[in-house]
Order: structure tokens, then sequence, then C-alpha cells
């Protein structure tokens, strides 16, 4: 079927089935590769995007139900000219590792944000549940503090 | 410095230097070191990995020099999140003379001729490129200086360069504006190499170069890679241990929404469609029966893996430590194990390609560029040059992607249709085809002596294959050894003044496949050794570190050993104490030359073990980016916890499993310790293994820690509950 779907402020048509998963209309239809596929379950992370503001596990969420909502992906996180806080942060604890569940994790954390705008240790493990193989938790919990205090001077 | 060669001389034939379309020059050499038939096997199959080979005779291409003076460094060695690409990009820079932001890394495509001859892994990419890509570095550097001038008809000692500028005092010229109008090199002896002590970029911790790529989504892996009327390929295969093909109905399938082509050949059965999720809805649509020998559990798998089964190869011996150990009294023995364990990376395995008539292009994540390149080839009927590997960055390798033979099916996928396809496992398909890193088996015996120093020490090892069954190391290679190197590697006693000591190794044929996971035995074997000097440590009523330090020899490899000990105690204040509900726990061991000891502190939360602080102290010998090296150990810690404490593959009527996150458990961010306080010491003269040596010590620090604290020694991986 024929639908109309916003990413990244942008509107979109297009023919696709509507039970396909979000995150393939994302990579595949409408060719943002910053969200990943990692498991298809939603229970690694990586395919982490924003929908209406909520994180979202985009690789078991029907594009149908996208339908209608602002959807935002690790490509639209920054605005025009201005690094996103949590980027920020990622670039200056230097995090990336192979890099492939980052975009995941950024995408989580600037979600939570939102909700928790300085979060501490304990709102982080409860909240950053998404994986990473190469081990770079460490760094990550670094940023996201660094990250809350970005945020916080600029607004 | 002692590696620097003044007298070297590239050949016309080995170094390339031509006219690039539109662009600028390219530069690059048939980097030769001695025939790789020529080296130690034995050494080869110590290390996993030689030092870095050329290929090929064929001139092969490092450098490429723009119009706009930047430098794109094509790399032989591909970036798995392990940082070589900044370090290269470190030593280029240096003796190319040029700002390291312009220069832009790129991974060679195998077309160019620049491919390893084995792998990147084994923790030695840039302990091989130290000398070669330096030099070819610095040779460029002179031949375009010595270019300059003959167009300014100067001598060449009168010029000096900066930021890849050239100048005489009154004029500059840029590399890029030499390059636009040289058409005939001559190619120069290699320079001396700078000193170390004047180098800019190595030594710094300079931000890695695809961080921002990273931060910001780009699409730099196999998975993101599209090609124009790109279509999409699954393949069926068996979810049990052993299982042939007994019936399979195709029926409807054809009809299906998106369906291409159902492509059936002797080995497989693939389907193509026009999207990912019609392909995956398709290929679960086959119905399949599937016949095998044996409904495998994980208890036979663990009868199998025992120290007395299968065949053994003693692998380190001095003095009689089995006549002391066989008839003395008093000798101390325990046994250890640990559970076949996956990789886990998050970018699954997968390929894009385009087969078409001549020729074949392929993206993907691979650890053996040269490897990938001739299977594809063998299977299409195409000569090896008529395949084109591009190797993307790899959504993880640890190990994983040494073997690619999901890859050939993506080409066969492709001739079959004649489109590009891109074909990638799912999860379940990635856990259950996983080669896993194998289950072992450790009996650990020790003598003291009277002075409560030991006398005799022996490890027994039992494992599933690792190198042996590998089409990475040729089979003469691990016949010549006669025993499997990768599962051994780290089970040998680093203890030199122990005067009686042997390791053995036992080998077991699986009904799986294991192989190579990041540090391949280093973990499992370390686990059962440093836990056993703690055990003998207690039982001679001796301090654990002074134990340790006490059975080590005054070689250079032991003291560079002891160096990375007692600042490890020193730095992580290490006390036998229980103190506040914590704990510590001591380890070290020393992989390809590079030590490594760490302090772990465990608390108890819930029943459940928690680790609060991991010190890590490790002897690389020169740092060339000391962030990426931190980065690695904070890396290998937690992946070392996590399969110390969480992680097992278990085998339940015939089926590999768990086949997704969370099942299988993993260290999650709660997981990692609040503290990892990494130190870098220097005792080498030159760049060692980085990757895997952290690895060692955490199992064995982490369960050491839980016996202090709970009295309970936890010999059994995973150890998250004791």
């Amino acid at each position: 079927m024929n639908i109309e779907l916003t990413v990244n402020g942008i509107s979109n048509q297009i023919d696709v089935n509507e039970n396909t998963p979000l995150l393939w209309v994302v990579r595949d239809m409408l060719n943002l590769k910053g969200t990943k596929f990692g498991c298809g379950k939603a229970a690694c992370g990586a395919c982490t995007l924003h929908i209406d503001g909520e994180a979202v596990r985009s690789c078991s969420y029907p594009v149908k139900n996208a339908i209608g909502k602002e959807v935002t992906t690790i490509e639209g996180l920054s605005s025009e000219g201005q690094i996103h806080p949590v980027q920020q942060a990622w670039i200056e604890e230097i995090v990336p590792q192979c890099g492939y569940c980052q975009p995941g994790f950024m995408m989580t954390t600037a979600a939570l944000l939102e909700k928790i705008p300085n979060p501490t240790d304990a709102d982080i493990d409860a909240n950053i549940t998404n994986v990473c193989r190469c081990g770079t938790y460490y760094r990550m919990r670094k940023a996201i503090h660094r990250a809350a205090l970005l945020k916080q001077q600029n607004t | 410095m002692s590696d620097s060669k003044n007298k070297k001389g590239w050949s016309r034939r080995k170094f390339l230097v031509r006219s690039a379309v539109g662009t600028g020059v390219v530069l690059g050499t048939a980097y030769l070191t001695r025939p790789v038939q020529k080296r130690s096997l034995a050494q080869i199959a110590n290390t996993i990995e030689p030092p870095y080979q050329g290929f090929t005779n064929d001139p092969t291409i490092w450098f490429e020099i723009l119009a706009d003076n930047s430098v794109l460094l094509y790399s032989p060695k591909v970036e798995m999140g392990q940082g070589i690409f900044t370090s290269l990009a470190q030593m280029a820079a240096d003796e190319l003379e040029v700002d390291i932001k312009r220069i832009k890394v790129l991974h060679a495509p195998s077309a160019s001729g620049n491919m390893d001859f084995f792998s990147t892994g084994g923790s030695t990419s840039i302990s091989s490129l130290w000398v070669p890509l330096r030099e070819l570095g610095a040779t460029m550097r002179q031949m375009i200086m010595e270019e300059t001038a003959r167009i300014w008809n100067i001598p060449s000692d009168q010029l000096t360069v900066s930021d890849g500028i050239i100048s005489d005092g009154s004029r500059t010229i840029t590399y890029g504006e030499v390059v636009a109008q040289t058409t005939e090199w001559k190619i120069p002896k290699t320079p001396k190499l700078k000193d170390i002590s004047k180098y800019k970029y190595i030594g710094q911790p300079i931000p890695r170069v695809d961080l921002e790529d990273k931060v910001m989504g780009a699409p730099i892996f196999g998975m993101d890679a599209t090609m124009p009327d790109m279509v999409f390929g699954a393949v069926v295969r068996p979810d049990t241990i052993g299982a042939t093909l007994d019936h399979i109905d195709l029926g409807g399938v054809a009809d299906m929404p998106g369906v291409i082509q159902i492509v059936q050949e002797p080995d497989f059965v693939g389907v193509v469609a026009t999207s990912r999720m019609e392909a995956e809805l398709a290929k679960e649509a086959i119905k399949v029966t599937w016949k095998a020998e044996r409904n495998w559990q994980l208890s036979d798998i663990q009868e199998m893996v025992r120290v007395g089964k299968g065949t053994a190869v003693t692998v380190q011996k001095k003095g009689s430590p089995k006549r002391i150990l066989d008839n003395e009294d008093d000798v101390l023995q325990s046994e250890y194990t640990s559970p076949a364990g996956a990789h886990a990376q998050l970018e699954p395995n997968g390929a894009l390609a385009f087969v078409e008539e001549d020729r074949a292009t392929i993206y993907m994540s691979t650890q053996v560029v040269r490897l990938s390149r001739e299977e594809i080839a063998q299977r299409l009927g195409l000569k090896s040059k008529q395949v084109n590997i591009i190797p993307t960055f790899l959504g993880g390798g640890f190990g994983r992607r040494l073997y690619t033979p999901n890859a050939i099916q993506a080409a066969v996928l492709s001739k079959a249709v004649g489109k590009p396809v891109k074909c990638f496992f799912n999860r379940k398909e990635e856990f259950q085809n996983d080669l896993f890193r194998p289950p072992t088996h450790h009996i650990m015996r020790g003598k003291l002596d009277k002075q409560g120093n030991i006398l005799a020490i022996e490890h027994h090892l039992s494992s599933g294959d690792v190198t042996y069954g590998s089409p990475l190391l040729p089979k003469a290679i691990t016949s010549f050894v006669g025993s499997d190197a990768g599962a051994w590697r780290g089970g040998m006693i680093q203890y030199h003044g122990i005067p009686n000591h042997r390791a053995i190794s036992w080998h077991v044929k699986l009904p799986f496949a294991t192989n190579y996971w990041r540090s391949l035995g280093l973990l499992a074997n370390t686990f059962a050794i440093e836990s056993f000097m703690d055990e003998l440590a207690e039982k001679a009523g001796k301090d654990p570190v002074q134990f340790r330090l006490a059975h080590i020899q005054d070689d250079k490899a032991g003291k560079r050993l002891k160096a990375v000990i007692e600042r490890a105690a020193l730095e992580a204040n290490y006390s036998n104490e229980v103190m506040k509900g914590r704990a510590m726990g001591f380890a070290a061991s020393t992989d390809v030359n590079t030590p490594c000891a760490q302090v772990a502190e465990v608390s108890m939360e819930n029943g459940m073990i928690k680790v609060e602080k991991v010190t890590c102290v490790m002897d690389p010998g020169i740092s060339v980016n000391p962030d990426q090296i931190r980065a690695q150990c904070e890396g290998s810690i937690i992946m070392g916890l996590s399969a110390s404490l969480y992680e097992q593959m278990t085998v339940v009527d015939g089926q590999l499993q768990p086949t997704i996150y969370g099942p299988y458990r993993m260290a999650l961010m709660r997981d990692t310790p609040k503290e990892i306080n990494v130190v870098l010491l220097q005792n080498d003269d030159k760049p060692g293994a980085v990757g895997e040596p952290p690895l060692g010590p955490v199992g064995a620090a982490i369960a050491n820690a839980i016996y202090r604290l709970t009295g309970t020694r936890a010999r059994d991986m995973p150890i998250a509950m004791v």
C-alpha cells in the first residue's frame, strides 16, 4: 500500500507492505543506513530511533504504526549547523570502537535525556540496555554524563 | 633506531609509480619481506599470524596523492574497532611530513593488490606494519623531494618540507603540485627513519580518524553497502547440529510477494526477493525436513571435552614435572572448565555481491580479504583477479570474520539472478552458524617445595578446534606443529623460574564448529593457570603477588612481566583483605609478547557478583596511540568479564542455544565496572600486540577476588553465581 511517512522532517510517499518493520523502510527504501539491524527481535537496540521523541526499537515496529508521526533517525538527530549534545559528547569521549551499535545507543541516550536531564548512574544502568560487543560501555557512561552537562549548558 | 635501514632501496619493479586518472599519482610497492615458507612454522603457529607479508609480486597500491595535496592511504588491514586506521595514519603522517588531517585511510580493495596474505587478526596489525609503512612513507617523501629538486634544479638537501609543502626558503610547492607535473619518477633509496623523539603524531592520543563517521551514522559497514538494482537473498539453513537435507517442499514459495527466484544448489537452497523481509518470509515458507544422526545434548559435549580424551601433545616441558607430580605426596590438583562462547558481534555476517560475466564485485566485512577472494573465485570458476573484494568497516570482528562462506552464497545467488544480491544472516542464523569459542577442560597439578616455592606444575588442557580445521592456516602448519596452537594460546606456564613445568594440549573434535574467538585460548587458559597460582600461593601461605614474582625468570620477557605485576599491585593498592564488602583478585598473562596484569575488585549484590573496579597494567612496547590502546584494554576487560561471568552456549536436543541477545546473557551497561584504570608501560622499543592480551587476566582476576570475598572458588565459567 501507499503510505506517507515523515522522517527527519521530510515527508515521503512509500509503496510498501504496511507490516514491514520500520527499520527496513528507513534503511532500504529511504537509504538512511545509520539505523542498524542487530537482532530483529528488539533485544539489542541497534535499530533504535525516535518516534515522536520516544526511543523505539524499529526492527519490531511495523511501518503502519509510524504513519502520522515524526520519525527521527541518527542522521536527523543534530539540527542544521548544531551538533546534538549526545553526539558532541560521544566525540569528546572518543566512545566508538567498531561503531556499529553506537547510533542505537546515542538515540536511546538522547531520548533518556529528554526525560531525565541529569541521569544518575542508576538511571543509566536502568535505561541503557542496548548491547555493545566492543565493550564501550565504560566510555559511554562518561559520555552520557557529559552530554547531560552539554545539554544543560546549551539551554 | 635499530630498525632504520638506510641501505635498502626499492627496485622500480617493486615500487609502483603511475599517474592515476584525474586525481594524482599512485605510489605503491610489493613490500615483500622474507617469504612465508622460510619463516619458522612454529613461530607462525605460536603467534597465529606472522608479521605482515606482501601477497604478490605485482605492484600494490599504498598511497595516492591527490591534486589538493591530500593523501589516500590504502590499508591492507581492516578496521574492526581496534583503532588501527588511526595508528596507520599517525605512522604515515609522521614520515610523509603531512598533517594527519590530510590523510584519509581506506580499505584497500583486493583489486589494488594490497592484501595481507593471512588476515587482520592476532593483534599484529600495527607491529607488523610498523617498519614497512614508515619506510614507504619516508621513501615517498624523499621521492617527491628529489623530484622537486630536479624541477627547481637545485640540490635536494637545500629543501625543507612541512605539511606536504616543500620550500627552498624563497618559494614553495605542494606534494600535489609536484605529482601533477611529474610523469617519470626515480625511486630513491629508503631514507633513514626519524628518531622516535621527533615524531609529532606517533605516541599521541590522536582522536580516531573514523570518529565522526561513526558518531554521525555514516554508511560505512558491509550491511550498509548498496548497488543500483540491488535485490535481497536468504538461504535455508539447518538449525540442528549435523543435520543434512532430507526433504524440501518449495510449493507456493515462487508465487509469494516479491520473490524473484529460488536458487537450488548442491549444497544449499536460497531465495532472492525484492526486499529483505520478502526474502526472509519466502525462506521461512520453504518446508524443509532435516535428518540428524544424533540428538546432541550439552552433557554429550561436556563429556567429550575432558582431559584424557582425544589426542595429546606436550607443548612445553622443563625438568621432570610428571615424575614429581605422579610420585610425590601432597600434590595440589584442581579442575577448571569454560563453556562454548559466541562472538555475538552486532553486525551479522553477509555480503553484497554482484557477479557479472567476467568479474565479481563483493562488498563485505571480512578479516580475510585474500581468502574471501579465493573462495569466491573458486566457486564461481573465475580467476582470483576477476574477483574484487571491497572490504568495509566491520561491525565487530573478534575473529568471527576469519571465515566467510556466506559471501560465497551471496555471490552464487547474484550469478543466478544477474543482479547485485545482498544476503545476510538473521540473528538466529548468526548464533547457530557461529564458529564458537570452544569449550575447555583443564587439570592443573602443582607441588610445593619445603620453602613454599613451586617445585613442579603442569597444565592439561582439553579443547575443541581453534586453528585445526581452519582454512586460514595451511594444513602443513598445523600438522607440522602437531597440536592446535590456538587452543593452547596462553596455556603455557609463564613462570619459567619453576624448575619443573609442562603444558599438555588435548584435542577433541566436536560435532559443531569452533574456531577463533578474540584471544583464542588465552582467556580460558589464563583462568585455569592464574586461579591455580592463587590456590598454590594460599597453600604456601604466601601473598599471591609476591608468590608470582618469585617464580619469574630474569630474562627480558620475565622482567617485563614482573614490571606489570609490580605496577598493578601498586596502582590498585592490592590487598588480600576484604574491605567494605569488596575483595581484590590478581592475575597476569603474557600474550604475543605483551605482558598484562590486572586487579579486579568485586562485591556481592543480591547474590550476584558485581565487578566494581579493574586495574590494568600492560606493556605493549611503544604505544602508537595510547588512547586507543586504553580503549582496547577497556573493551577487552568488559568482553572478558562478560564471557567469564555470564556467557554460555548450550546444546538442547541438537540445537545450539540461545539464539538471541538477552537469553545469551552478555555484560551490559549495568555490569560494567564504574572504574577501569589502565596504565601503559613501555619496556620494549617497538609496538607490540594490543587487541587481545588484556583479555587474558580478566576471568582469573575476578575468580580470585570472588574467592577472597566468599570463600568459594569459582572453577567453572560462567561464574556469575557462586
